[in-house]
């Protein structure tokens, strides 16, 4: 479904991205992970074109993203959860979902899609009303998931979903990361949580410094002996 | 009595300010960026509908959409000219690229219809309401009924419709903004598309109760636009139309009370007082930003 190839990025003469290439297919969850700064946040944003990559390819069915402007992208089935959350903080809960159903036309489906949003993420349902901003930091995070869920995505980008959550949230967070996948969606997550991250993941990859050094399935990782060292506490 | 026909002369020009500072913080919300040609596309409007009546015969009622679509179309595309090419530069620039705006448009002005000053026709009739002693003036009555409306449009528009919630969006986090499939830069244009339009709204007011054009007309009421902008809180649309009322009421105040020469010192003087209290203006919002 995704597939990238030798993607560079460079932030004026710093090279963030390094040529890295993998893949995603159809209804797995990839897991890029890593350490701070080993680039996975900037190839999220590559890819959903919030920055331009130097070289290389992001291909999303076919087509070739990087040269397709940026707000078009979530219109081909690729949604992005932004890490740090990102919800519109003077906006509604509500509004802040409409929001991810920008560019879609049908009411019905739109309604529709609220109210599955609403059962996946009930306290959205009872704060709808209520500033984005007034959410604790694990509701904004289901705020950001359920947004995303709102464009109705084929593949959903996971930039650091549990980054500041307390662990029963993580667990919470996770859990319902397999259940969007297992209704469909498609999904590459970016995690400093290894150890949580490599126990859903179909398929794994570790970037290091801008490059891939390692991939497997994400079971294989969890036992590799450098990927325990390096990112699961030995 | 007279204390309250000066207050509604003050509403009156403080309508005017109101409107003028509506395109200012829209565009700085949205833009983040002050632009301070802002006030050469009043002058612009007010030729516009100078001509539109003068030459071209046309009644008011035609004469304000003519300089609202001339306006519009020209806020767009210095936009898209002069400020979209500025979209990663840092704010240094596009300020001063704002300001060699605002000098070109005076002296395309100067040349395309000369510095000597025009006279604006009458538009509104000299009349005015009597409420037992207090008469306001219908000029008065059309450019505080104009400015509400405009408020109320304005609000419904940017609380109550999906382009409006778009706008918000773009407002608070441009990049999740695109993450929604918003076209950020298409946001953009519409503000400036909309404060321009303002803008030439306002223009016909302004000539309405000064009748004079000439190039620099628009520097003066941008100024003080600006200057109700930051009174109100920029960013805020309801702090640019708290802003430019007070502070219309305030120069018209001390015009009255204190002094013709000093009202302008007075205006300026009041705001300095605002921002050393409270920085981000009546209506702003504390800056915070969340780590």
């Amino acid at each position: 479904m995704l597939k990238v190839e030798n993607l560079k990025v460079r932030y004026g003469m710093i090279e963030a991205i390094k040529g890295i290439s993998f893949e995603v297919q159809d209804g797995e969850i990839v897991t890029l992970i890593g350490a701070n700064g080993a680039g996975k946040t900037t190839t999220m944003h590559a890819i959903s074109g919030l920055i331009k990559a130097q070289e290389g390819s992001i291909m999303l069915d076919g087509v070739e993203l990087t040269k397709v402007p940026g707000h078009k992208i979530v219109g081909m089935g690729l949604a992005q959860v932004p890490e740090g959350r990102h919800v519109f903080a003077q906006q509604t809960v509500e509004e802040n979902l409409l929001l991810g159903a920008y560019l879609r036309k049908d009411r019905g489906d739109i309604t529709r899609e609220l109210e599955e949003v609403y059962q996946t993420f009930p306290r959205l349902g009872e704060r709808s009303t209520q500033p984005a901003g007034t959410l604790s930091g694990g509701e904004q995070q289901m705020l950001a998931m359920g947004r995303a869920l709102m464009t109705s995505p084929k593949i959903l980008l996971m930039d650091e979903p549990s980054m500041g959550l307390s662990p029963l949230l993580v667990s919470e967070i996770f859990q319902i990361i397999e259940e969007i996948n297992q209704k469909g969606t498609t999904i590459l997550l970016v995690e400093q949580n290894a150890k949580r991250a490599l126990a859903i993941a179909h398929h794994a990859y570790v970037l290091e410094t801008g490059r891939i050094t390692l991939e497997g399935t994400g079971e294989e990782l969890a036992r590799d002996e450098r990927v325990r060292k390096a990112y699961l506490g030995g | 009595m007279r204390f309250l026909s000066y207050l509604m002369s003050g509403l009156g020009l403080g309508s005017v300010y109101a409107i003028i500072a509506l395109g200012y913080t829209m565009v700085y919300g949205i833009a983040k960026m002050l632009n301070f040609a802002h006030g050469d596309i009043i002058m612009i409007g007010a030729y516009v509908s100078f001509f539109a009546l003068t030459r071209f015969g046309l009644p008011v009622l035609a004469a304000v959409p003519a300089a609202m679509a001339v306006c519009t179309v020209l806020g767009v595309l210095i936009e898209r000219m002069a400020y979209k090419p500025l979209r990663q530069a840092t704010s240094l620039s596009v300020l001063i690229t704002a300001i060699g705006v605002s000098y070109f448009l005076q002296n395309a002005a100067q040349i395309l219809w000369s510095s000597s000053t025009k006279v604006f026709p009458a538009v509104i009739s000299n009349g005015a309401l009597q409420l037992g002693e207090l008469s306001i003036s219908y000029l008065t009555l059309v450019t505080i009924l104009t400015c509400v409306v405009v408020m109320v449009c304005l609000t419904l528009f940017i609380n109550h419709t999906k382009t409006g919630s778009a706008m918000r969006a773009c407002a608070e986090d441009k990049g999740a903004a695109m993450l929604m499939g918003i076209n950020v830069n298409r946001i953009i244009s519409l503000t400036f598309a909309i404060g321009s339009a303002l803008a030439a709204i306002a223009a016909i007011l302004l000539c309405a109760s000064y009748p004079q054009v000439f190039p620099t007309l628009g520097s003066m009421p941008g100024i003080k636009a600006f200057t109700a902008a930051v009174f109100g809180g920029i960013g805020s649309i309801p702090g640019a139309f708290v802003g430019g009322l007070l502070l219309g009421i305030i120069e018209i105040l001390s015009r009255a009370y204190i002094s013709t020469q000093l009202s302008d010192a007075i205006v300026f003087g009041v705001l300095v007082v605002v921002l050393l209290i409270k920085p981000t203006g009546i209506l702003g919002r504390k800056l915070s930003e969340k780590v």
